[in-house]
């Protein structure tokens, strides 16, 4: 049969199905065996709060959305060229994010009457007429596989659960992707299993087959791999790159690393893998409560590890006391928050960007500390690494802001050697002559970091005020106001020692975007797309949000019409206004979904065309 | 390969290590009050930093918030005053981060079992090798004088001015319920007898709680006059000594028997028992440990004084450390650019 062979840019799937179709795993397959394949990918995983919602319902689909292209790829995409759709509730709360003409690939048996009555379709839509839209390819999977496994005695609950791979092994053939990686991954997987390993090798290859042979799969897809800096890649989701982020940090640093915390989605990844680093040195604390993972975080950095706690935003709101105390007692401490939507237990499987007032200001007293925010996967590590040496060089807690978003979504990395990363060398203290405890370095004002096991340096520290220096308990007015403002310019002298502010788009526009965090992909896909119709926007990413960028200021001064698009309702354009006094618009989408390349896109052409009105 | 931090704090100790309990004394006026019981918990506890053999930079005391959180900085070790509660979650990551050291912790009633109650049980239960002396005057002094945890039902303070409604923790019974390896109780009214006990905990490899009943003489004084007062003491209390029967009295002339598992008071000399018929003291008797915990608030039997429980057990920062140990041993010491490179790389050229 002769199949069409179709040249894409880009192109966007998304697996659905019930949280125990494994359709997290079809999907993390997928995008890994085409990332490796050379393409640029981007992913998102989109499950809910439930471990195993009841089947069938609207509430229990779990997804996972990956966009592919042959250019960089900055988000996971805005709507769905392919979709597949193992249950009728999957395709309903799916398909009006389904591109017209897209693709569904629907598993008959997922749309009998019982499960069409708990999706509440009153007619079955693989029959009614309503997907006509849509290129639908309908098919019964479980039936191809007993089928195809006949003879085997490969027991009906293992073919049940291996539908996945049915479906992956179409997608591999639809885009002609290798079988190797997901056959190497499912023998390391199921080497105690025999029966299992080799029935999903047999449904992953069947799901090829039966699309090769097939009439109903026309076409199949290609895409050029896209254009990487040369080096070594992984796919890689931001609470991986925050764990080996963490890792490295303490191998430059020449210490160990310790990490105090508590299980909290969607922070949780970052204490997994770190828990499996043992052969690193590394020791960690699953801690009774998180105020216990941040205590035992700044216990152990006293004894002159690099220490972190991982967190999400209710358990930031525990932690701030302490945090308080690490500030005042000037010791390193990385502290990632993995945002997610609230106040309260909110939405804790999605992503929102509300914690940055909490990061910014949520303590007693006068406590400034440094606040980062990564912008992509990939870039935690990155932003790990920058924490972690901003701790150490400074002798102070950095909040490193991520989100469920960037958290959980994947995309290719390039894996850095050491030699390009900072020396992260500590300043210990270890001479005890003319030794005190809070004597500091006359450039960044940081103490040295005077570790128990020093002799003749025994010295008290802790939450009460300090005097200059000596470090011994002081309750005088006039040290206490200079100990407050010696800790802000400490911080404040930060804004030295990081990069300026790079222009993207086009700097000479009228229009300029400040985005900071997981807002980086659909803004810099909007802002790259607009540049190439030859619209004027410019566009600044704060990863530094306190301090902020020296050059901040003036890039703002430059513009007539600053947008700020973020996932809560305008923290950092509260922040920039009070800072900086002009007039700056908002937008603002706490919804628990990452904004769309689209949104952005309307909203630029929104305020340019305002402009043109008024002119 | 050494770290940086194992560098350098394993510099051999320059000159003796031969001390003497006022080297522990730093150049700074204690500054509770006069006729404080925490006075009769710091001198011993100077006293046996000597025999503890090891060199003083080693040593670190971390406190919460109270009077008792004040303890680090009338030591010359390393000291650490932490927030209100936190001192053993705040010594856990110290002692685990930090095996070399000796680690205490000086704690109270309310910070160690009201706000810090979490990290107290959670301690027990962990077996981290840390010492844990918590001063317990049954009311809140630094805030003056609230009902704490430990203040008894009835009991008159500022914020119970009609009688506390709350049934006091008893500290010991709780710390065996959690777990604890090393618990024990001791009077401020006694300071040789707390001196054994610090010798005992420093020397116990996990956690070790010692509850110390300490006078709070501003605003609750004379707490526990009804049986620490010298002419009543020895027949309010008895003492648990380790394979002795269980005797007390000031004529040596009353014993406690079990009765099924109550704990019973009877006289020697009425010629019904003998010191033989008497219960013997076993601390590493966890179910004994139990009986004798819950006599604390027995108003039939005296106050238990002494170790209740002491039991080997791997320490949580021994366990640490075997971890690594296995790790390194059975695949090698992790290469930090094979982590980073993972198994499902791929190069771009």
């Amino acid at each position: 049969m002769e199949k069409e062979i179709i040249y894409l840019d880009e192109i966007t799937v998304r697996f659905a199905g019930d949280s125990g179709d494994g359709m997290q795993l079809a999907g993390k397959q997928f995008s890994d065996t085409s990332a490796s394949s050379g393409v640029d990918v981007n992913t998102f995983p989109d499950f809910p709060s439930e471990i195993r919602a009841p089947e069938g319902t609207l509430y229990g689909v779990s997804a996972f959305q990956i966009k592919l292209g042959s250019s960089s790829v900055n988000t996971h995409g805005d709507e769905i060229d392919l979709l597949v759709a193992m249950n009728a509730s999957s395709l309903k709360v799916n398909v009006n994010n389904l591109k017209v003409g897209g693709i569904i690939i629907a598993n008959i048996e997922g749309f009998d009457s019982r499960n069409l009555k708990l999706a509440k379709y009153t007619s079955n839509p693989l029959e009614d007429g309503s997907l006509k839209k849509f290129n639908v390819i309908a098919l019964d999977i479980e039936a191809i596989i007993k089928e195809e496994l006949k003879g085997s005695g490969i027991s009906p609950k293992i073919v049940k659960k291996s539908k996945n791979f049915f479906a992956l092994g179409i997608t591999y053939w639809l885009f002609n992707r290798p079988m190797e990686p997901t056959v190497k991954w499912l023998n390391a997987k199921f080497k105690k299993d025999a029966d299992v390993l080799e029935a999903n090798i047999r449904v992953l290859n069947a799901g090829w087959n039966y699309a090769l042979k097939n009439e109903a799969f026309k076409k199949q897809y290609t895409l050029q791999p896209a254009k990487f800096e040369k080096g070594t890649y992984r796919n890689i989701s931001g609470n991986h790159a925050v764990a080996l982020g963490l890792v490295t940090a303490s191998k430059k640093a020449n210490i160990p690393l310790f990490l105090g915390t508590y299980p909290i989605t969607p922070a949780t990844d970052i204490l997994q893998y770190i828990s499996g680093y043992k052969k690193y040195g590394i020791r960690h604390l699953q801690a009774e409560d998180e105020i216990a993972g941040i205590a035992s975080a700044i216990g152990a950095s006293y004894g002159g590890n690099l220490a972190a706690t991982t967190t999400s935003g209710p358990g930031l709101s525990l932690k701030i006391e302490a945090i308080g105390l690490a500030v005042m007692t000037e010791l390193p401490l990385v502290i990632v928050d993995v945002m997610r939507a609230g106040p309260s237990t909110g939405l804790p499987t999605k992503p929102e960007q509300s914690d940055l007032f909490q990061a910014m200001y949520g303590r007693h007293g006068e406590a400034p500390l440094p606040v980062l925010a990564a912008a992509s996967a990939a870039d935690c590590f990155a932003m790990t690494i920058e924490a972690a040496r901003l701790a150490l060089k400074y002798m102070t807690p950095v909040i490193l802001l991520t989100d469920g978003y960037i958290a959980q979504g994947t995309e290719p990395w390039r894996i850095p050697e050491l030699s390009e990363l900072p020396d992260l060398t500590p300043n210990f203290a270890t001479d005890p002559e003319g030794f005190a405890p809070y004597i500091r370095d006359p450039e960044t004002l940081a103490r040295m970091w005077a570790v128990p096991g020093m002799q003749g340096m025994e010295h008290r520290i802790g939450g009460l005020e300090k005097q200059n220096i000596t470090g011994a308990v002081s309750h005088d007015p006039e040290n206490h106001q200079k100990m407050v403002e010696i800790r802000q310019e400490k911080i404040d002298r930060i804004a030295r020692d990081i990069p300026n502010l790079e222009i993207m788009g086009n700097a000479d526009a009228e229009l300029l975007i400040i985005g900071w965090g997981s807002t980086y992909g659909a803004i810099k896909s909007a802002v790259d797309a607009k540049t190439k119709e030859g619209v004027k926007v410019a566009y600044v990413h704060l990863k530094h949000l306190n301090p902020f960028p020296s050059n901040l200021g003036d890039v703002i001064s430059k513009y007539k019409t600053i947008l700020v698009p973020e996932m809560n309702l305008g923290q950092l354009r509260t922040i920039l206004h009070s800072k900086f006094l002009v007039p700056i618009i908002g937008m603002n989408k706490v919804q628990g979904i990452p904004f769309k390349t689209s949104e952005i896109k309307a909203k630029i052409d929104e305020l340019l065309s305002e402009k043109e009105a008024v002119i | 390969m050494k770290t940086l931090l194992e560098e350098i704090i394993s510099k051999p100790h320059i000159g003796t290590i031969e001390y003497e309990p006022k080297d522990f004394k730093p150049d700074v006026d204690v500054r509770w009050c006069a006729g404080c019981g925490g006075y009769s918990i710091l001198s011993p506890v100077q006293r046996i930093m000597p025999e503890l053999g090891i060199p003083k930079e080693k040593i670190a005391f971390i406190s919460g918030i109270g009077c008792s959180g004040r303890f680090p900085y009338y030591m010359d070790v390393y000291g650490f005053h932490g927030i209100h509660g936190r001192a053993i979650a705040i010594a856990s990551g110290l002692k685990i981060g930090r095996p070399d050291l000796s680690v205490w912790v000086a704690t109270g009633d309310g910070d160690n079992m009201s706000i810090g109650g979490n990290h107290f049980i959670h301690g027990c239960r962990r077996n981290t090798d840390i010492n844990v002396i918590m001063f317990n005057n049954e009311v809140y002094s630094l805030t003056k004088g609230q009902y704490s945890p430990t203040s008894h039902k009835g009991q008159i303070t500022k914020s119970s001015p009609l009688g506390a409604l709350d049934e006091p923790f008893n500290p010991a019974a709780l710390a065996l319920g959690a777990g604890a390896t090393f618990v024990a109780r001791g009077i401020d009214k006694d300071r040789n007898h707390l001196q054994y006990l610090f010798e005992r905990a420093a020397a116990h490899n996990g956690f070790s709680f010692i509850e110390v009943y300490t006078n709070c003489n501003i605003f609750n004084d004379g707490a526990f006059d009804s049986f620490t007062k010298k002419d009543v003491r020895e027949d309010m209390t008895v003492m648990l000594e380790h394979g002795k029967p269980l005797i007390f009295g000031k004529d040596r002339d009353k014993g406690i028997i079990i009765d099924g598992f109550k704990p019973k008071v009877v006289s020697l000399t009425d010629g019904k028992y003998t010191i033989d018929d008497l219960l013997v003291h076993d601390e590493k008797d966890s179910t004994l440990a139990f009986i004798l915990g819950n006599m604390t608030y027995n108003p039939d039997v005296p106050r238990p004084l002494g170790i209740f429980q002491s039991l080997e057990r791997s320490s949580y920062n021994d366990s640490v450390q075997a971890q690594i140990d296995h790790e390194v041993a059975t695949k090698g010491e992790g290469n930090i650019t094979e982590l980073l490179v993972g198994k499902e790389s791929w190069v771009v050229k």
